[in-house]
């Protein structure tokens, strides 16, 4: 089973890399290609919230099914009022280690940006950027980087 | 450790530079490396062991770091001593210039040891066999302890008369020590001598630590830590360990490095998802912002003068190397090859920008004119970056990290040089794996 979800994985990772290499040439939108679309990585908030969203190579910008998490964090934040949260900005291993703690910066303010518009206070959110020093999945293959690429909620001590 | 060590160079005999008939050639790949004989350093027989140095051994010790210095350059060819003829008094004292042509050697290393009074005394020459002349005399005092750092020395001397470029030998460099699995990667500051010897460990390891940089002037080393949890530019004085943060920013600071001149610290700054140039005077504080753009503005290096700055921007879309003047007006792309650009850092000499370009899955470690001109590739891998420039401008010193198998096997972090000319690529041995590394400047100067 989870075989099989690593194996679809693969496949929407190349699948969606072929799609950008063929419009390469093109003014590259934000947004689509490589983001990982999986939940083997994922942790919950609380039943239903996860607790993370990944991004595109190069890119900070929040796909539809990132804001639908986001939505359901900021859900989640305004009935747990006394919560406040970290978001952790990563990258993967592709890049340059300075580069990726902008990139990583750059990440995590997009989810907070998002968070904001949706009503939670900014003072509840704390932004850490790891570029990519800490990777969750440590393999050197498109689905690990995929999975890397992420902002992560967490709650604070 | 400069006050410790002072060094009182004495010419005994006139320098001879008109006759000389060896010189190397750095310009290009050395497919010839120039044959050189390192006899032992005779050790004076008034010597005296000081603490656990046997000085009997020390003239064999001294000048096996020399022959290690030389072969590393791939421009000489250290010779088996087994073939050598002439006794170690004897030949620093007037060689056989016929016997050590026989075998094949084009310069011969002589010298002399002495340790008395709790005081190392070194003499040593360097000759040219074919034109049967002395090329350098020195004669140097120091404490016995400091003995690599005169085998370092003597390299130096030679290394500069021989080639006529400053040498890069009595160097340190500090680097990022890596240890355990990749997603639980345990990072220490670490410095060792050029060669790979005298390795310390200036942190424990507590949080971690990236990009530490050499101040170019002095002992001090600024880098990126995560102490507390809190991602911020510090400083450290090698000598006395203390560190302190930079600045006051209410965000993260990262990609450090000094000025030329050592006095300030140019980095980055982290703000609501925008990373901007700034330094700061060490002296007054006194903070500037340098870039203000809505795009990712770090990787910032200083040219040799102090006038301009190189660094890494996505402005256009992607990571490209860009210049400007050092107030931050005048910005300007140079990187305009295929693919994506990082990690710029000016040359000592002023001439050149070394950085890292990704393309097509590869990582290339290159040069280009600080136009952005004669773009040349030295070195092509699956993942590398973090050029260094050698205090001579002759080499740099990166790391390359290899492939990680689906089971989290496979995967180290080491540090490697290349000479400019993209010849000479080399494994630089660590007690550990390593990356971020930076090139002190000569220690002696």
């Amino acid at each position: 089973m989870k075989f099989n979800k690593k194996i679809t994985n693969l496949l929407i990772v190349a699948l969606s890399t072929l799609v950008l290499s063929a419009c390469s040439t093109a003014k590259k939108t934000v947004g689509s290609g490589d983001v990982y679309t999986g939940n083997a990585t994922v942790e919950y908030l609380a039943s239903g919230v996860k607790d993370r969203v990944f991004y595109a190579t190069n890119s900070s910008a929040l796909t539809t099914a990132s804001r639908d998490t986001l939505r359901k964090q900021a859900n989640y934040l305004r009935k747990n009022k006394k919560l406040n949260v970290v978001l952790e900005g990563h990258g993967d291993e592709r890049g340059t280690r300075e580069y990726n703690l902008a990139l990583g910066e750059k990440r995590a303010n997009s989810a907070k940006d998002y968070l904001m518009t949706y009503g939670i206070s900014g003072k509840r959110i704390s932004v850490i950027s790891y570029g990519k020093e800490k990777p969750v999945n440590p393999a050197s293959t498109p689905l690990a980087w995929s999975q890397n690429r992420r902002a992560v909620t967490i709650k604070a001590k | 450790m400069k006050k410790l060590f002072s060094i009182i160079f004495i010419f005994i005999f006139k320098f001879n530079f008109a006759y000389s008939l060896i010189e190397v050639d750095i310009t290009r790949g050395n497919l010839d490396p120039l044959p050189i004989a390192v006899s032992p350093l005779h050790v004076d027989t008034g010597s005296e062991n000081y603490q656990d140095i046997k000085v009997k051994e020390l003239g064999e010790l001294i000048s096996s770091v020399i022959e290690k210095n030389f072969k590393s350059t791939g421009l000489f060819n250290p010779l088996n001593k087994d073939a050598f003829v002439q006794k170690p008094d004897i030949a620093h004292l007037k060689p056989r210039f016929e016997d050590w042509r026989l075998i094949t050697a084009q310069a011969l290393v002589t010298g002399k040891i002495l340790i008395k009074d709790n005081k190392l005394k070194v003499e040593f020459r360097l000759w040219d066999l074919a034109a049967t002349q002395e090329m350098v005399a020195l004669a140097f005092t120091t404490t016995p302890s400091n003995w690599r750092r005169v085998a370092h020395i003597i390299s130096d001397k030679v290394y500069e008369r021989l080639t006529g470029e400053t040498g890069y030998f009595d160097t340190r460099i500090i680097y990022v020590s890596e240890t355990g699995p990749k997603i639980q990667r345990v990072k220490k500051l670490a410095i060792m001598d050029q060669d790979g010897e005298n390795t310390k460990y200036l942190t424990l390891g507590n949080e971690l630590v990236l990009t530490p940089r050499f101040n170019p002037t002095n002992q001090l080393v600024t880098y990126m830590s995560y102490f507390r949890n809190l991602p911020r530019v510090y400083l450290l004085d090698i000598e006395t360990g203390i560190q302190e943060v930079v600045g006051n920013f209410p965000g993260m600071t990262f990609a450090p490095r000094f000025s030329p001149d050592g006095k300030k610290i140019i980095m980055s700054f982290a703000k609501d998802g925008n990373s901007d140039i700034y330094t700061m005077d060490l002296e007054s504080r006194l903070v500037e912002r340098i870039t203000e753009d809505s795009s990712i503005d770090t990787s910032p290096s200083f040219s040799p003068d102090g006038k301009y700055i190189c660094f890494n921007s996505d402005r256009s879309g992607l990571q490209q190397i860009y210049t400007m003047r050092s107030d931050g007006t005048g910005a300007k792309r140079i990187s305009f090859g295929s693919g994506i650009y990082g990690t710029p850092v000016w040359s000592p000499r002023g001439d050149l920008i070394a950085f890292t370009k990704m393309r097509a899955g590869k990582f290339y470690i290159g040069v280009m004119r600080s136009d952005g001109s004669g773009e040349r590739l030295l070195t092509e891998n699956y993942y590398q970056e973090s050029p260094s420039w050698s205090p001579n401008g002759r080499l740099l010193v990166f790391y390359r990290e290899t492939k990680t198998d689906k089971d989290g096997e496979g995967f180290s972090a080491k540090l490697w040089s290349i000479d400019i000319t993209g010849y000479n690529e080399r494994e630089l041995k660590t007690e550990t794996d390593a990356s971020d590394p930076s090139w002190s400047s000569l220690l002696s100067k």
